[in-house]
């Protein structure tokens, strides 16, 4: 390359720089003279998994894919907003899309291009059943999905465990529960455990042993990392509310003692306690009016098994 | 024979010069960087994502260079006139048209080979460093074996692709000739519904009619088995040789018919 050719070439790259700056500078100055229009809610422009599955003909599971993505970035984004929310006093109510609405139609179209979609169909089972405002608070749904699941693989046992899952927890309905759970174990290949837990839920259905027996169950069975999680938090939530109970009956044992309505100061002062009560996650549990309960800053709080109190709105 | 190879020889270098492997270093970029923004955008099944993507990667840029490649292999000569000197050496035109062919899919052949080991390479980096049953994701374990099944399949594929290009670019002009072949290969994805047809209209003709388009046209669904393999499910060695021996059979017939139009063409 000759001297000249080369300062051409320094010359372009350098205007080719500048005229680029000039024109991020005036795309930033036009965007402060006339603001963007506000980013619109989510919102699903294709609602039929069947049309998008012709539209993607072989490359219907990369499009799956991409409809997951969209489900865990649109229930993390929903679930985001709501926690500002309750953080922001005075906020607006809920809408309709705080409420998870999109996330049913999201993995239904996410299931119908890949319906062998295993995680999809787990997910669905755990935050389209749960409660708001951790879930869609729809176990009807996550029952249809798990049903769509069936039947594309009709041998999948784990769908029929977590259809009696979502009976069980969601719905308190324990014979449907222990219906499914006989069910999955009466497909070849399902654990011996699955046997048991339809007999543990028959005979004790709600109480907290048999709900144990069943996290445990799911932990076992959990092949990503987030079931896992979540039954690892449901195994602690029971730990944390058996030890409540144990608290609720010395500080009951206290204000029937003393006449006075106790606090942890006072039970720890009069030795019942050797210091302030932790539960398994590190945060100090709470004395309220002589009720104990979880801190609303623990991550446990709020706790839904359905032989405790139901959690009071946040 | 040799003949055959030294046009194919030259048709691989030819793609070399025109850059044509430079797709490669888009895919290697495209999956490197899907592998960390994938890892962020979704909780678990970045494995299968990954190799969704890979897949679905090398069907697409293989398809991209069959088509845009396998129209140009005989329109260019025309175009720029060097088909006469090619003509008047002792060549004949069956000759030069399987050699094209076999030139291109050379250069598919190593094009796939190599998306094939950067997606082995991409799966081996993700799962580095953890426990053995981490590197399970839910059916099938990240460096499964089996995705050669469906990596072979999609190669069987794009020289059935290439061979429909080839053979429109005997008789039409290059974008017609493009077009045709994106028509045959959406067509042929969807072959199965031409078979229901009856379900779907009150015809009977009308159905005998999709029928029979059904087995004359190239039934391309058939050889995208992705799903099967990422989920881990069994892709039977006789399926695959069962496919690729249609695929034989379709291309000759192909060649067969681009050799005879394109001998019968008058250059002058």
């Amino acid at each position: 390359m000759n001297p000249q050719s080369s300062t051409a070439v320094v010359a372009t790259a350098v205007l080719a720089a500048v005229l680029l700056a000039a024109g991020v500078q005036l795309q930033a100055a036009r965007e402060r003279a006339y603001p963007l229009a506000a980013v619109p809610e989510a919102s699903l422009y294709m609602r039929s998994g069947e049309t998008l599955r012709r539209v993607a003909g072989a490359y219907a599971t990369l499009a799956a894919d991409i409809y997951w993505i969209r489900s865990i970035q649109y229930y993390g984004t929903s679930k985001q907003r709501f926690d500002r929310m309750v953080a922001t006093p005075g906020a607006a109510p809920p809408t309709a899309d705080h409420r998870y609405q999109l996330l049913y139609p999201l993995l239904d179209i996410t299931t119908t291009l890949d319906p062998r979609f295993n995680i999809a169909y787990r997910f669905g089972a755990v935050y389209l059943g749960e409660a708001y405002p951790r879930g869609a608070g729809r176990p009807d749904l996550a029952i249809a999905l798990l049903e769509k699941g069936l039947r594309a693989t009709p041998d999948k046992w784990q769908y029929m465990e977590d259809i009696g899952f979502v009976h069980y927890w969601f719905r308190h309905d324990f014979r449907a529960a222990a219906d499914w759970f006989k069910k999955a174990s009466d497909v070849p290949g399902a654990p011996w455990w699955l046997r048991s837990l339809a007999a543990t839920t028959i005979a004790q259905g709600g109480d907290r042993r048999s709900s144990r027996a069943m996290w445990e169950a799911i932990l076992q069975t959990a092949e990503i990392d987030w079931l896992r999680k979540d039954a690892e938090r449901r195994l602690l939530q029971l730990q944390a509310l058996d030890t409540i109970d144990a608290l609720q009956r010395a500080a009951d044992d206290y204000a029937r003692r003393t006449g006075q309505t106790p606090d942890w100061q006072a039970l720890v002062k009069a030795r019942v306690l050797r210091g302030f009560p932790l539960d398994p996650t590190g945060t100090p549990f709470e004395l309220t009016n002589g009720r104990v309960q979880l801190s609303k800053s623990s991550s446990l709080w709020p706790t839904d098994e359905p032989d405790a109190a139901p959690p009071t709105s946040p | 024979m040799r003949v055959t190879a030294a046009i194919a020889i030259n048709v691989f270098r030819e793609s070399v010069r025109d850059k044509v492997l430079y797709n490669l270093v888009l895919f290697a970029m495209l999956l490197i960087a899907s592998s960390f923004l994938i890892g962020q955008l979704t909780a678990g099944q970045d494995v299968k994502i990954i190799k969704d993507l890979g897949l679905g990667a090398t069907s697409v840029f293989g398809l991209f260079i069959a088509v845009f490649i396998g129209i140009g292999l005989v329109s260019k000569e025309v175009e720029r006139r060097s088909i006469y000197p090619l003509l008047a050496k002792p060549i004949t035109r069956y000759q030069l048209v399987l050699g094209k062919y076999c030139g291109l899919t050379l250069t598919l052949a190593v094009n796939v080979a190599v998306m094939a080991a950067a997606l082995y390479a991409v799966l081996a980096y993700m799962t580095w460093g953890l426990p053995p049953e981490a590197r399970f994701v839910a059916e099938s374990p990240a460096l499964d074996p089996a995705l050669l099944k469906a990596v072979l399949l999609i190669f069987v594929e794009l020289t059935l692709v290439t061979a429909l290009a080839l053979f429109f670019s005997t008789f039409s002009s290059p974008m017609l000739s493009a077009a045709l072949t994106f028509g045959l290969y959406i067509v042929g994805h969807f072959s199965g519904d031409l078979r229901n047809f009856q379900q779907v209209i009150d015809s009977p003709m009308a159905a005998r009619l999709a029928r029979g388009l059904y087995w004359v046209l190239p039934n391309l669904a058939q050889f995208d088995v992705k799903s099967d393999v990422v989920h881990g499910l069994p892709v039977p060695i006789g399926y695959i040789a069962m496919t690729s021996a249609y695929a034989a059979v379709y291309i000759a017939m192909l060649l067969a018919i681009s050799g005879l139009v394109f001998s019968r063409r008058d250059f002058k």
